[in-house]
């Protein structure tokens, strides 16, 4: 099996999610060979074939051209799968570049089973193992599931690619920088965080309570965020801040990828939910099943 | 102009799923349905920008699935959704995601859309294909992950989020499909007074037999729940005890409680 992976280049520079690709074609035992729209000045670390194409001709973001790209790529190569990061360049491009093949796609990889992929479903609760039916596949893997601890090296042999066609319907402008943030979670020993399960924004009061009974800063999920109970700067998750308190009780959070991703390192882990099911019990080191207005309040007045 | 929005009905996340009798998917009955959360952002985009332009484009609500998906096809419709389309299918998650881009690309290439809206992903699957791959099928601009949308002159102005709070920014030509992303818009909730008016609005109901002309690439080999890897302890009962068991493991295993 070949596998061509392709990485991902941002504001001048390659992400390291690169290397969780190189560790899946690890795991897969495939022949592997890498992709990627970028510099010579920022090449991977790795002893393969990269193909490269040169971003400041072809944009960072530009997937009707990186598409014709990455097929000719592929074709060279013979790859039988194609594999990207499950992230907001890889779910973009890998559908494209399906459609083109009419190959399967397997999206947010998070295990190699026997005969299949494995990928959550059902908010994390559930898992399911897809097979690809096509002779090649489209594999997006999730954000962090596949790592290696070998420091990355080598040299890659590169291997130029370039159309003349760089026609597409879409334009990108540039980027906008994230907002300043006016609370900086990663700094905070204790977060206490609301989730959609604490039901109104009239109840966030209930949880700040807890968090200044802990001595710690108030978090939130994104649904919380969204609807405007909380301000951006309390989030958590990929597209919020990732932290790392001594202590994290989660309040009415369901524990979805996303959110975990940006807690799953505090030292130690409450969660309080009414579904003892919740996804968040696998990072918990106490899941209390209880009603979150009910039990968080209980628990300000024995802290006081 | 005309607008097609594509939504998906998917179980409550809240609801305990067990295996089916196949093993490759969730036993339904008892699980209660609702719109794809993701889609409802799409909705709401799809209406205000029906009301941005004076109520011109027409905008139609399509779902593929069983019966029961007509719920979801008039929520849009009593969100300001004109009419429906239900493509008919008893068995929807026997598809993969191909399959269910290739049937709503069938159906719009009858219609003449000009910009359709979906959701970034669906909450059960959440493969987040499906609109790229109309997108794909049908030739059209596409963009993924919309926090922002503006139109104008033929124009959109799409805000994608990245990761780490940064956002990129694309300008896509009509005819496109732009996926949303949460938080997109605040959807609104349907009041009465348009329930009543949803309730004439016509939907369109059609075999998805005479839509439906590739096979699947991808298939399901098992639905099973992850494997339990965490040794956290799980506190249930009274909740004047539960407080002080917790109080008692937070004394005992954290530095936090003075
Ligand atoms: C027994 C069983 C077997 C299954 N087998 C497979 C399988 O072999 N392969 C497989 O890939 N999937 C399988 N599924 C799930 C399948 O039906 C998916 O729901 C479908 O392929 C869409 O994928 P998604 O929800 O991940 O779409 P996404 O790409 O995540 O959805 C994005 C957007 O597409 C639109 N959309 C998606 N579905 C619909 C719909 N039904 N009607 C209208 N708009 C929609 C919505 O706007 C949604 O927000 C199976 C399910 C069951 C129950
Ligand atoms: C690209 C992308 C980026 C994202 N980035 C982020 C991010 O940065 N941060 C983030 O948080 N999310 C993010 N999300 C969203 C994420 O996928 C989830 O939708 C979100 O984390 C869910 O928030 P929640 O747990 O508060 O809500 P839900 O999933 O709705 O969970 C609510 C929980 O509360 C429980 N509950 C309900 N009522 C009660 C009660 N009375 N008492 C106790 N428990 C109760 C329920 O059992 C449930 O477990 C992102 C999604 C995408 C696609």
């Amino acid at each position: 099996m070949k596998a061509l992976l392709v990485c991902e280049y941002r504001e001048g520079k390659l992400l390291d999610s690169t290397y969780e690709l190189l560790a899946f074609a690890d795991r897969l035992g495939a022949e592997k060979a890498m992709f990627l729209i970028g510099s010579d000045s920022a090449l991977p670390a790795c002893s393969t074939t990269v193909y490269l194409a040169d971003a400041a001709k072809h944009g960072e973001y530009n997937p009707d051209v990186h598409k014709k790209l990455v097929l000719d790529a592929a074709q060279r190569e013979n790859a039988d799968c194609i594999v990207f990061v499950h992230s907001s360049y890889g779910w973009d491009l890998a559908p494209r570049v399906a459609a083109a093949l009419r190959a399967g796609q397997v999206s947010e990889i998070v295990g190699i089973v026997d005969g299949g992929y494995e990928v959550g479903c059902c908010n994390a609760k559930m898992r399911r193992t897809v097979v690809p039916k096509s002779g090649k596949a489209v594999l997006t893997i999730q954000a962090g599931a596949f790592s290696s601890s070998d420091t990355p090296q080598g040299t890659p042999r590169v291997e130029r690619i370039d159309t003349a066609d760089g026609a597409s319907p879409m334009e990108f402008v540039g980027y906008e920088p994230a907002e300043k943030k006016d609370v900086d979670l990663t700094r905070a020993e204790v977060i206490v965080s609301a989730g959609r399960g604490v039901g109104k924004k009239d109840n966030i009061p209930t949880i700040e309570a807890l968090a200044k009974a802990l001595g710690g800063e108030l978090g939130a999920s994104r649904p919380v965020v969204d609807a405007g109970w909380v301000d951006h700067s309390h989030q958590v998750g990929t597209t919020g801040q990732s932290v790392s308190p001594k202590l994290y009780v989660a309040c009415g959070i369901s524990g979805a990828i996303q959110h975990l991703a940006g807690m799953k390192k505090s030292d130690f882990v409450v969660a309080i939910n009414k579904d003892k099911d919740a996804p968040i019990g696998e990072v918990a080191d106490v899941l209390v099943v209880a009603d979150v207005m009910q039990f968080v309040p209980a628990l300000t007045a024995k802290l006081q | 102009m005309k607008i097609l929005v594509c939504v998906k009905q998917v179980p409550d996340m809240e609801s305990r799923f067990k295996p089916d009798g196949s093993g490759t998917w969730f036993e339904e009955a008892d699980l209660a349905f609702r719109m794809n959360e993701y889609d409802e952002y799409a909705v709401e985009q799809a209406v205000q920008l029906k009301e941005q332009l004076g109520n011109e484009p027409e905008v139609t609500v399509l779902s593929i699935g069983p019966d029961r998906v007509n719920e979801a096809i008039k929520k849009a419709l009593a969100m300001g959704c004109d009419r429906g389309a239900h493509i008919q299918d008893p068995a929807p998650q026997g598809k993969d995601p191909w399959q269910i881009a290739s049937i709503i690309t069938q159906f719009a290439q009858g219609e003449g859309f000009d910009l359709i809206f979906t959701g970034m992903q669906s909450q059960d699957r959440g493969s987040a294909q499906v609109g790229v791959l109309v997108a794909e099928l049908l030739g059209f601009a596409c963009a993924t992950t919309l926090v922002g949308f503006a139109y104008a002159d033929g124009v959109i102005t799409a805000k994608r989020e990245l990761e780490g709070g940064i956002k990129g920014i694309a300008k896509l030509r009509l005819p496109a499909v732009v996926t949303c992303q949460l938080g997109l818009n605040i959807p609104r909730y349907p009041t009465l007074p348009n329930i009543m008016k949803a309730k004439k609005k016509e939907i369109l109901a059609i075999p998805v037999a005479d839509l439906l002309k590739e096979e699947a690439v991808a298939s399901t080999a098992r639905f099973y729940p992850p494997a339990r890897k965490g040794g956290g302890i799980v506190l249930e009962g009274d909740v004047g005890n539960l407080v002080e068991q917790l109080y008692g493991i937070l004394k005992e295993k954290t530095t936090v409680l003075r």
